[in-house]
């Protein structure tokens, strides 16, 4: 057989086993007695031009000016821009070597749009404007072949390469943080030009606090502390600014992916996705978002999976920048939602 | 007679010792910015080659776009991935030149000759590509593989494989005396206009062709002698003709006579990844010690020497900042004073300016 067919069995098998893995790991919330935070959605809300359409919504983000950003996966990896009325407004990135198979974006305080492509490996700064100021890590060059997933256990990892890495945060100062990923599990932190600081975690898997099992989602709070979605654990990590753990959450499901809102008063939004796939019953244990205080205290839940709006399809990524308009981007139903939450009405007492 | 003989080999022992390139090294002042202005949808990534002409036009090979690999055939075929650009003097962007080219998948070098036609080179195609100053393909060396996996040709020509020299018997990296090539990395010509093609980093050889592309020879194998490489990175011919070849994994550049008879080697010059070579009268070289990609925290520098290896002086470092150098893989230098300087890893050129 040759070397390619062989190579793509093996992936093929290796998808099926990681799909029945998935499911079977997905955790109902282990929490009870949460409010419903009441909400309106507001589906569809992105208008695009004639001939376009969004793919896989893995990715969303705003600006300070309210502008949309939404990272998906099309025909290629593509990077849309939309006015704070749904607009679309341009395409930033088009034939970028650093798109490839999008994964997160975001958008820092100074309102650059930050990539991670999880195909390409490498994370990117854009200035607003949608320049390269600055890249992380490397594309596997294409003149070494198809790059084939290794068997058995990951290569070391290494400072400044990256493996399939899923997010990208900043703290006050600038510095750069980075969950990464599907073949390493370690969260690394850079200094604001782009220099390997530290990392927790490692190329290998693991259980115990500061060790992680595919870290999918990442944010860092106003203090600087780093909070980690450790999607196959279960659980969120709290790391401080050097990277050593604080605590754990185990209680909210998997740990899908996570939004801070900006501001004196921050919270927290963790989202317990539905598995990719919907199983039987899934929808009935999975698939709500917990609105959270930074100490932990739980303020209240709202959303459901579903194939129609307001029902969402596996949400990949949360922008919070008002906490009471979520905006939401969803793997299998190609959408993006934006969710208006009533707080004050049901919200506990903070 | 024997003393004779004598003589003659203490002189080329003397010609070969090492000339000093790891003498003192003042620091150069220099200063450096983005050279160049992309429209808003067209993106640079790794950049490859960089290269400027007799009227300051600024040619650029980078690695971009997404490289792909089609799979409805009887075989993967590969397309797409890089791609040439060219820009005015101030950096801002003129056109693009052979858009879809047959040949452009990852981008090795580009150069420009003295009569301004434009040398691609691509390490992935296995090719070497000369347009002419408006743009056409003027000349071709070697061949894209018809698909991946190709079992290599005598003498090695796959594109990516793990070297040539497996056809008549030749040496490992020595490939055939043909225009085949195993990811070949850098070409330059003297003043008759004969060809010299760095081959490179799967062969591990230079071939010379007559300047209508006829092969002439070629020299070269892997190893750690002289007239051994580890790798052949980057290639420059000086005004009287003699090639010097950068030769990153023995972190040396040997220096060859028109025909390929060694001469003498510069020692101590890192990961010589891209050298360049001044115009006449006083010739002088930059040499780059690229970081390698996995590590911006060392080295980094690019060196000033004299043709016979004396140092001059050094500037720079690793890193992702202006005036920081990421895994440098070009350098122009057609003015002694302003290089353009590509790089791999910050997916960029720049303009330094040498004070």
């Amino acid at each position: 057989m040759p070397r390619y067919l062989a190579c793509t069995f093996a992936a093929l098998l290796l998808t099926l086993f990681l799909t029945a893995v998935s499911a079977t790991a997905q955790q109902k919330a282990t929490i009870t007695g949460v409010a419903d935070i009441p909400f309106t959605s507001v589906p569809n809300f992105l208008k695009l031009p004639p001939g376009e359409s969004l793919g896989e919504s893995v990715a969303v983000a705003t600006d300070s000016k309210g502008h949309i950003f939404v990272y998906h996966r099309r025909d290629t990896t593509r990077l849309f821009e939309f006015d704070r009325n749904g607009s679309f407004l341009k395409e930033i990135g088009k034939g970028y070597y650093g798109f490839e198979f999008a994964h997160s974006v975001r958008v820092d305080k100074d309102d650059n749009i930050w990539t991670v492509d999880e195909g390409t490996n490498l994370v990117t700064k854009f200035s607003p404007e949608g320049k390269v100021l600055m890249v992380l890590g490397r594309r596997p060059p294409a003149v070494d072949g198809p790059v084939v997933f290794p068997a058995g256990p990951n290569p070391p990892s290494q400072k400044y390469i990256l493996c399939r890495p899923t997010d990208v945060g900043w703290d006050p100062q600038g510095n750069i943080f980075v969950s990464d990923g599907y073949c390493n599990n370690r969260i690394v932190k850079y200094d604001k030009n782009g220099r390997f600081v530290a990392q927790a975690g490692s190329e290998k898997a693991g259980t115990g606090l500061g060790e992680f099992n595919l870290p999918h989602g990442l944010q860092v709070d106003e203090r600087g502390n780093v909070w980690v979605a450790d999607r196959t654990n279960n659980r969120y990590q709290v790391l401080d600014n050097n990277l050593k753990p604080i605590r754990e959450i185990t209680n909210l499901g998997v740990g899908w992916t996570l939004c801070i809102s900006p501001g004196p008063h921050q919270y927290v939004f963790h989202s317990n996705s539905n598995p990719n796939g919907n199983a039987p019953g899934t929808w009935e244990t999975t698939g709500e978002i917990y609105k959270t205080e930074l100490d932990g205290t739980v303020i209240g839940k709202f959303g459901k999976p579903g194939k129609v709006t307001p029902g969402f399809q596996v949400v990949h990524m949360m922008d919070c920048r008002n906490p009471n308009e979520i905006v939401l981007g969803e793997i299998e139903s190609w959408r993006v939602q934006k969710f208006i939450l009533q707080p004050e009405s049901r919200t506990a007492t903070h | 007679m024997k003393l004779l003989k004598l003589v003659l080999l203490l002189a080329c022992v003397a010609a070969s010792i090492p000339a000093g390139a790891q003498g003192p090294a003042p620091a150069l002042n220099f200063d450096a910015a983005n050279a160049l202005t992309l429209p808003d949808d067209i993106y640079l990534g790794e950049v490859g080659g960089v290269a400027t002409s007799s009227r300051g036009d600024i040619y650029v090979y980078t690695r971009t776009g997404h490289p792909t690999v089609s799979m409805a055939t009887a075989r993967p075929f590969a397309h797409g991935g890089s791609r040439l650009f060219q820009f005015d003097r101030n950096g801002r962007f003129t056109r693009e030149i052979g858009a879809g080219l047959y040949g452009f998948l990852f981008a090795a070098q580009v150069r420009v000759d003295p009569q301004d036609n434009v040398w691609v080179v691509d390490e992935m195609s296995a090719m070497v590509m000369k347009f002419d100053p408006q743009g056409r393909v003027a000349l071709l060396l070697g061949r894209k593989a018809e698909a991946l996996n190709n079992p290599p040709r005598a003498g090695g020509a796959g594109p990516a494989g793990e070297g040539g020299g497996r056809g008549g018997g030749r040496a490992p990296g020595a490939g055939a005396p043909q225009d085949v090539f195993n990811r070949p990395t850098d070409v330059a010509w003297d003043a008759q206009g004969n060809i010299f093609v760095a081959d490179g980093l799967g062969n591990a050889r230079i071939a010379k062709f007559t300047k209508d592309g006829a092969f002439v020879k070629s020299w070269g194998q892997r190893g750690a002698a002289s007239s051994e490489f580890a790798s052949v990175n980057s290639i420059a011919v000086d005004a009287q003709g003699n090639v010097y070849a950068a030769d990153a994994g023995n972190q040396r550049i040997q220096v060859f006579d028109n025909n390929g008879t060694f001469k003498s080697e510069i020692k101590g010059v890192g990961n010589a990844q891209a050298i360049c070579m001044t115009p006449g009268p006083n010739q002088v070289l930059y040499v780059s010690n690229s970081n390698p990609p996995t590590d911006i925290d060392i080295a980094g520098e690019i060196t000033k020497m004299r043709l016979d290896g004396t140092m001059i002086g050094k500037f720079g470092k690793a890193g992702k900042l202006p005036k920081e150098f990421g895994t440098v893989n070009a350098i122009d230098c057609r003015s002694e004073s302003t290089l353009y300087v590509g790089e791999i890893g910050n997916f960029r050129v720049q303009k330094v300016t040498m004070k």
